[in-house]
């Protein structure tokens, strides 16, 4: 597998972990943050996030397409 | 008629007048009914995945388990965000599978991955039984919204058969493009409500979403973190019951097509690059649900949060308008989901299954005649079953995520065989089935969709293996 397709793999990993895995270790309301209780916040923050990550996926995964261009 | 009921029946009606009117001049075939003869462009196929998204679960279910279960409605939000992650990584693929061998529907693309027409047969047919509470919810829905928004004057019975007929009209003239172009007037009134509604109530009641957490954190804070005000859904349920909707989501027939509806591999990455700001108007909804627990505590039904304390807040030709946007979401993704459901059965059950040498003109027929007895099996289970609006969903997922073995093993792994996928659905959903019957869902604390998707990749994993060698030996 090409190096980006792997980087992005495992940025693709971590709204997984942070969304999924990471839940019971944020189930408490303090501290409030923006008004929110802990647990909406840190779910809102890395929902938020995820449109970013998968961008930074994406030109991982276009560089390979590039660099695979310009060796042909 | 007051004011709020007038607006809704105005807004429905016009909405199934434009339904009809967008199919008047096509030549009705099953490629323009299903597929819009595959010339929409990228801004139909953006309504059309929105009015997939956004339906009346978004809106009443959301607002009422943040209403009476508190912090588990999270789920909701981020299982989105999630889909969305996975779509990124496994659309392209299927994307590629589907252009070479021009693959319309997803049985179509386990019959050809696996050669089994069996198989496709079967999926087709689990499709369809989980479509069934998905259009039920909508139909649920939508009588919630127009018996509260008539004061109680139209029984919810009577909403259901009006939308029934009109929703049925629009999708018997003009097939998917219909659905397209109701899903404009849907999309617009449905955001326009959110936004009014979700920033609305927490400041005219308590000054801001700030305030009212306040409120809500020292009245009462377990509503707040997992389990919320429920006993059993707890973290390890919320963390099993986001895997199971977000594995499930692309499984969905009628969102699974979109994988074959894209121009480009690019375009799908893109898509889902953006996607995951598809789920901010869920945060408001869920201020909704939790000023509506503060203003108005007590409801017997959940589901009606939204609904009353829009009531209460604002004036009726508001209601009106709230209810009416509520009742288009609901015949969009209705329309769209018997559409799919039917299609199933009359390409993939019928001309699959029994008679390989049906003409297209008997499967559109079929087609048609389907959209009719699958909405009216949704409309008896809708009048006389009725049952919590996030019950259905996840009911529905139940079924639709036994594909994701079969569809994710297929694309990404060689070694796997249709005796492998085949006894992987029958086991996952012979165990959920027999989990939910028998009450034990949850199950050990975790969804019990999720248990049996955890059931069907084992057992796939394992009877691939077990048959592949059979396969290598009997070459040798």
């Amino acid at each position: 597998m090409q190096k980006g397709k792997k980087y992005a793999l495992v940025l693709g990993a971590i709204p997984f972990v942070m969304l999924v895995f990471a839940l019971p270790l944020v189930n408490r309301i303090h501290p409030v943050v923006l008004g929110l209780p802990f647990i909406l916040f840190w779910i809102l923050a890395w929902v938020m996030l995820t449109p970013l990550i998968l961008f930074f996926a994406y030109r991982l995964e276009q560089k390979d397409d590039s660099d695979e261009g310009e060796e042909e | 008629m007051n004011a709020a009921l007038f607006i809704i029946l105005a807004v429905i009606v016009i909405s199934a007048v434009v339904g009809i009117t967008a199919g008047r001049k096509l030549k009705m075939n099953l490629e323009n009914w299903t597929v819009g003869g595959r010339r929409f462009g990228v801004i139909i196929i953006w309504l059309l995945m929105a009015g997939e998204i956004y339906t009346t679960f978004t809106f009443l279910g959301a607002s009422g388990w943040a209403y009476s279960k508190g912090a588990p409605a999270f789920y909701i939000l981020v299982y989105g965000a999630l889909a969305y992650t996975l779509s990124f990584f496994i659309l392209p693929a299927l994307w590629k599978i589907g252009k070479r061998y021009g693959l319309h529907t997803q049985p179509d693309y386990f019959i050809k991955r696996y050669n089994s027409r069996f198989l496709g047969v079967l999926v087709a047919l689990i499709g369809v039984f989980s479509i069934i509470p998905y259009l039920q919810l909508q139909l649920t829905g939508l009588g919630l919204i127009v018996e509260v928004a008539s004061n109680g004057t139209v029984r919810s019975a009577y909403a259901i058969g009006i939308a029934f007929i009109l929703t049925c009209a629009f999708v018997f003239t003009s097939g998917i493009r219909g659905a397209a172009w109701v899903a404009i007037i849907k999309d617009v009134l449905m955001i326009a409500a959110v936004f009014v509604v979700g920033f609305g109530v927490p400041s005219i009641y308590f000054g801001g979403f700030g305030k009212m957490f306040n409120i809500q954190i020292e009245k009462m804070p377990e509503h707040l973190i997992f389990p919320g005000s429920t006993t059993h859904m707890d973290s390890l349920w919320v963390m099993s019951t986001i895997l199971l909707t977000a594995l499930g989501f692309y499984m969905w027939p009628h969102v699974f097509g979109s994988a074959f509806s894209a121009k480009s591999d690019k375009v799908i990455k893109r898509n889902a690059v953006i996607m995951p700001f598809y789920q901010i108007p869920i945060l408001l909804i869920f201020m909704v649900g939790f000023t509506a627990l503060l203003v108005l505590p007590g409801l017997e039904n959940g589901d009606m949060a939204f609904l009353s304390l829009v009531n209460q807040t604002y004036p009726s030709w508001f209601m009106g308008f709230v209810g009416a946007a509520g009742a288009v979401t609901a015949m969009v993704p209705a329309a769209i989901l018997v559409l799919f459901a039917s299609t199933l059965i009359s390409k993939n059950v019928y001309q699959t299954g029994i008679n390989p040498n049906a003409s297209e003109d008997t499967v559109m027929r079929l087609s048609r005649f389907m959209v009719l007895v699958i909405m009216t099996f949704s409309l008896l289970f809708a009048i006389f079953l009725p049952n919590e609006l996030v019950n259905l969903l996840i009911l529905g997922y139940d079924g639709v995520c036994q594909f994701f073995p079969g569809v994710v093993f297929g694309l990404f792994w060689k070694g796997v065989t249709k005796q492998g996928v085949l006894a992987g659905i029958l086991a996952g959903t012979g165990f959920v089935v027999f989990l939910i019957l028998s009450q034990n869902d949850p199950f050990l604390g975790m969804n019990a969709g999720f248990v049996g998707l955890l059931i069907n990749i084992m057992v796939t994993i394992f009877i691939s293996l077990l048959t592949r060698a059979d396969v290598q030996k009997t070459k040798s």
